[in-house]
């Protein structure tokens, strides 16, 4: 140790030490200055460049839905609401492994794999980035809590507070309101640009009925937000926000008490009710059964309910008062009768002989009456409307011919969609023969004409089409279109008359006599309903023979059976005297229009009048 | 003789103080480093406050850990330096053995396995020995013939290469560049041969490729490409380094004041607290901020060189010489992997990032270096 110390230069090392802290003192004063550029090239030369990405990075643009607008009836009871529901909804954009993140979210919560599915579908639908994409609504406490508990292993996945649609009455009005549901690849397809940004936060669409009818004005302005977020996409501050605009209220004509009292008439058959005002149009109850409960579209229907729904041999989704298309048997009758009056046809003193048959001039087949011995040797117009004679009407059709008959028809709304604002109206069928000849490829034969009379045949109509048309007899004339709303925000809607039949006062009183004894006469083929009456209602029965099963499938015998018989109508306004209600019933293979869909119109008739014209006993709501 | 005379050249920083110089020597302090240190730490603690999300806690622990430092600090400055001579090859030893417990025995986080647990305090060898390289390379080469002819070279290279691989592997890469270069630095001082450090320049370069494939982990190689190609893996790998850019950049020239930056209260900023932690600096104060930091740095290496230059030995020489450039590196390191001019190797700021070890260990080497600033001067040569 000391031999070494005694050979060291002691002004050598020094000399050495010094020259090397100059160049490490000119090394660490060149890497300072690097460093220095390198902060002054980042501050100031591109600090524009980082000042922007620096603001895009925080601030996010989120769109605000806005609240879908409510449905009352006529009384203000709610038939659509909003609902508050817990949704589970996932940002791609936040997300490490996706899959991993939903295979966490099972095993937290009940996600079932059409849950995964839809949200896969959504996930590539196009979309902005970052926006929530839903997974599963209406979390429970518990699941709430569970992912609560688990948040740090879940980034981006955010639970909040969504409103969701929500229907009180459920079945009741599922054919009328309709429903949303999520917003579908298809409803996707139809979309423009400014569909894109209208629906930016909104996650369901009207798909049915008044929900899709009314799609714009219960839908609102969607509202934006600017939002500070930290990296994991946690809003920390709003910045700056455009409120949405909540979609519009919409009341309906339509009268809760009548609809569930229909309902509860049809006792569990299928077929279909309309009650419409007749002052305005206004759709007071429209019934269609079996239905089925539309809050189950809301936010995804399983594909076993949805199955169920589908392949259910009553056809609950099919929305019988606009979709259904039945031969209107005698319904049709008064119609001819005033066709034949004011075209001068017969008069109403014309009478013909019943044997139970009609033979048309040289032709040996009989054309058979529903009665088989016939109404007797003198059968005039009134007693052909209140037992139905068909042979009386088979001569007057014959008389008639299908050109006077079809556009005399046509201007009660027959053969066309009546306009009301409930989408998949279907328009029927009222022959002609020009639409023979492009349906059929055949030209008119005369018996056609004896089928069209009595509603058979060719001829189909829809319940609702049926209504219109009775209301049209009601107004004497004036046909209205049909209304479900009645207004929407504050604004009333107009009623908006379609046609106006300008007949004979006498031919309209002689046939609103005739139908009155339908009801009211000793023979009339609807006496059975009249017990009782305060008021007077005219009506007319009918019965359709079943041609064709609708969307026949693999029915078991019985099933068959029971679905070839006839169906019971019945068309009727009330009261008689001042009008203010027309019902159409068809009961599904009833056979007995006047035993079956008479007493059901009856019983609307009552609730309807008996409270709100004729002020008298029913007392109930005020 | 001559080092009076280069002192006499610089009379500001002369001996003229009696009195002051008399108490810095008795109680082995040095004020005017003290005083440095205590305004980069307190600067360190406003921009510590606003960086971890103006979480009082969190100051407070670290003016403790500051306090325990400076404690250390003391401490360490009374030990007579040629204690730390004699003991200092021992204190070495020990060191690559605790190194070596923690390779079989250590506490892991992130992969790595750096951490020894002892009665549930943990700390890290691999700090030890940022002190313990440079006192005992000077320590062999003060006793040598300098400049040190090529055997001590290579002793002095075992000396290095043994602790510096012992921490590769746990795996901690920014520790084991500052080990390695506190000892390499002590041979550059003592003399080593320009035509040595030339050609070990280019040995390096062809020892990049085998490096590059055997001994990086893929962190490693991630955060390197990641270094080149930030875009690549924005919201990965990429992350870190594009957010601190942006925080830096967005600050300008004055920044957006204090707690104001966004990019740093908002999250976006990953280890805002700790390695990036000059980012939320920048970002709030701008480049004078940048500026004041670096300038407070400068004069502590200033300070710390001037010590170096004053020492009567070798030995103390070369410690204090390296110490200091050893606080640069970490500097450089840590600013410039911020500014996306390094690898993020993990390298904390000193005496600024949030982290007990790190200051204790730093605060250590200023002790050291006060002990030698203050070494009782023998009256003759």
């Amino acid at each position: 140790m000391s031999e070494a110390r005694r050979f060291k230069d002691h002004h050598r090392e020094e000399r050495i030490f010094l020259s090397r802290l100059i160049v490490v003192a000119v090394l660490v004063a060149l890497m300072m200055g690097v460093l220095v550029m390198r902060y002054y090239g980042l501050q100031v030369t591109h600090h524009q460049v980082y000042a922007t990405q620096s603001d895009r990075n925080r601030v996010h643009l989120q769109p605000i839905p806005p609240t879908r607008g409510l449905i009352y009836d006529r009384n203000g009871v709610l038939l659509a609401d909003n609902r508050p529901s817990y949704t589970l909804s996932v940002v791609r954009e936040r997300v490490g492994d996706l899959e991993a993140t939903l295979e966490l979210l099972q095993r937290l919560v009940d996600v079932t794999p059409s849950d995964i599915d839809r949200f896969y579908d959504q996930l590539h639908q196009r979309r902005r980035p970052f926006e929530a994409i839903p997974l599963r609504y209406r979390l429970n406490e518990k699941e709430i809590a569970r992912l609560a508990v688990n948040e740090y292993r879940l980034d981006g996945v955010e639970v909040d507070a969504q409103l969701v649609r929500h229907y009180p009455y459920g079945k009741l009005f599922a054919h009328t309101v309709g429903y949303v549901g999520r917003i579908s690849e298809q409803d996707v397809a139809r979309f423009d640009e400014d569909d894109f940004k209208r629906y930016s936060g909104t996650h369901s669409i009207g798909k049915i009925g008044l929900e899709r009818q009314y799609e714009r004005i219960l839908l609102g302005q969607v509202g934006h937000q600017n939002v500070e977020t930290n990296a994991r996409g946690r809003v920390l501050r709003v910045l700056d926000r455009t409120p949405p605009v909540p979609g519009q209220d919409l009341v309906l004509h339509m009268d809760i008490r009548l609809q569930e009292v229909a309902t509860e008439a049809m006792a569990g058959r299928r077929g279909a009710v309309v009650a419409l005002d007749v002052k305005t149009g206004g759709v007071l109850a429209a019934v269609s059964v079996p239905s089925y409960d539309p809050n189950l579209f809301v936010t995804g229907i399983s594909f076993t309910d949805y199955n169920a729904l589908n392949t259910s041999l009553d056809i609950p989704l099919f929305n019988r008062f606009i979709q259904g298309q039945y031969p209107a048997g005698s319904t049709l009758k008064p119609i001819i009768g005033l066709a034949g009056l004011h075209h001068e046809i017969v008069d109403t003193d014309h009478w013909v002989r019943d044997p139970g048959y009609y033979r048309l001039p040289g032709d040996d087949r009989l054309y058979r009456d529903w009665r088989r011995r016939g109404h007797g040797p003198r059968v005039d117009m009134k007693q052909a409307m209140v037992e139905s004679c068909d042979v009386y009407y088979y001569d007057l059709a014959h008389r008639m011919g299908v050109d006077l008959m079809h556009e005399f028809g046509a201007r009660f709304g027959l053969g066309a969609r009546t306009g009301i604002d409930i989408p998949t109206e279907r328009a029927g069928i009222w022959p002609s023969r020009d639409w023979k000849r492009r349906a059929r490829g055949l030209p008119w034969f005369p018996g056609d004409n004896l089928n069209m009379a009595i509603g058979q045949g060719d001829v189909l109509t829809t319940p609702l089409q049926l209504a219109v048309s009775t209301a049209a007899l009601a107004t004497r004339g004036v046909r209205l279109r049909p209304q479900v709303v009645q207004s929407v925000g504050e604004v009333p809607q107009l009623a908006q008359v379609d046609d106006v039949v300008t007949l004979k006062d006498e031919h309209w009183d002689f046939m609103f006599d005739a139908m009155a004894d339908v009801v009211h006469g000793t023979r009339g083929t609807a006496q059975g309903i009249r017990r009782g009456l305060d008021y007077r209602i005219a009506g007319k029965t009918g019965t359709a023979q079943v041609v064709a099963i609708p969307q026949g499938e693999e029915y078991d015998s019985e099933a068959l059976l029971e679905r070839h018989r006839d169906h019971a109508l019945f068309v009727a306004f009330a009261p008689e005297d001042n009008p203010q209600i027309a019902v159409a019933v068809i009961v599904e293979n009833a056979e007995s229009g006047a035993g079956v869909a008479a007493p059901v119109a009856r019983k609307i008739f009552d609730a309807h009048l008996r409270e709100r014209y004729l002020g008298a006993d029913s007392g109930g709501q005020p | 003789m001559s080092t009076q005379d280069f002192l006499r050249r610089l009379p500001s920083m002369g001996q003229g103080f009696g009195r002051r110089d008399r108490f810095q020597q008795r109680f082995h302090v040095d004020l005017l480093l003290i005083l440095l240190l205590l305004l980069t730490a307190v600067f360190g603690l406003v921009v510590l406050y606003s960086a971890s999300g103006q979480s009082m806690p969190n100051v407070q622990r670290q003016a403790v850990y500051f306090v325990i430092a400076l404690g250390t600090m003391l401490t360490v400055a009374q030990i007579p330096v040629h204690v730390m001579r004699r003991f200092a090859i021992w204190f070495y030893l020990g060191t690559v053995l605790v190194l070596v417990l923690v390779l079989l025995v250590g506490v892991g986080a992130k992969g790595a396995q750096r951490w020894l647990s002892i009665g549930g305090f943990r700390f890290q060898p691999s700090e030890l020995m940022k002190l313990a390289m440079p006192l005992a390379i000077a320590a062999y080469l003060s006793q040598r013939m300098l400049p040190p002819v090529f055997k001590h070279v290579l002793w002095s290279l075992v000396l290095v290469v043994i602790p510096t691989l012992l921490i590769v592997r746990q795996p901690d890469l920014g520790t084991s560049i500052l080990v390695a270069s506190s000892g390499l630095v002590v041979l550059f001082f003592a003399g080593l041969r320009w035509r040595y450090i030339v050609g070990a320049f280019f040995a390096l370069l062809a020892s990049v490729w085998p490096l590059w494939q055997f001994v990086l982990q893929d962190y490693q190689k991630r955060r390197v490409i990641t270094l080149f190609d930030p875009e690549q893996d924005r919201l990965g790998a990429g992350w870190n380094i594009i957010q601190s850019k942006t925080a830096i950049g967005s600050g300008g020239t004055s920044g957006k004041g204090w707690l104001q930056g966004t990019q740093s209260q908002l999250d976006f900023l990953p280890e805002g607290h700790t390695d990036f932690v000059v980012a939320v600096l920048a970002e709030e104060f701008g480049l004078y901020g940048i500026l004041v930091l670096l300038g407070l740095y400068t004069l502590i290496i200033m300070r710390g060189m001037l010590i170096a230059l004053r020492s009567q030995d070798s030995f103390g020489r070369l410690v204090a010489a390296s110490i200091t450039f050893t606080f640069f590196v970490y500097i450089f390191v840590n600013v410039g992997m911020v500014a996306g001019l390094l690898p993020v190797v993990g390298v904390p700021l000193p005496l600024i990032s949030q982290g007990g070890t790190a200051i204790i260990s730093i605060m250590a080497g200023f002790g050291i270096l006060m002990a030698i600033a203050t070494e009782r001067r023998r009256v003759t040569r």
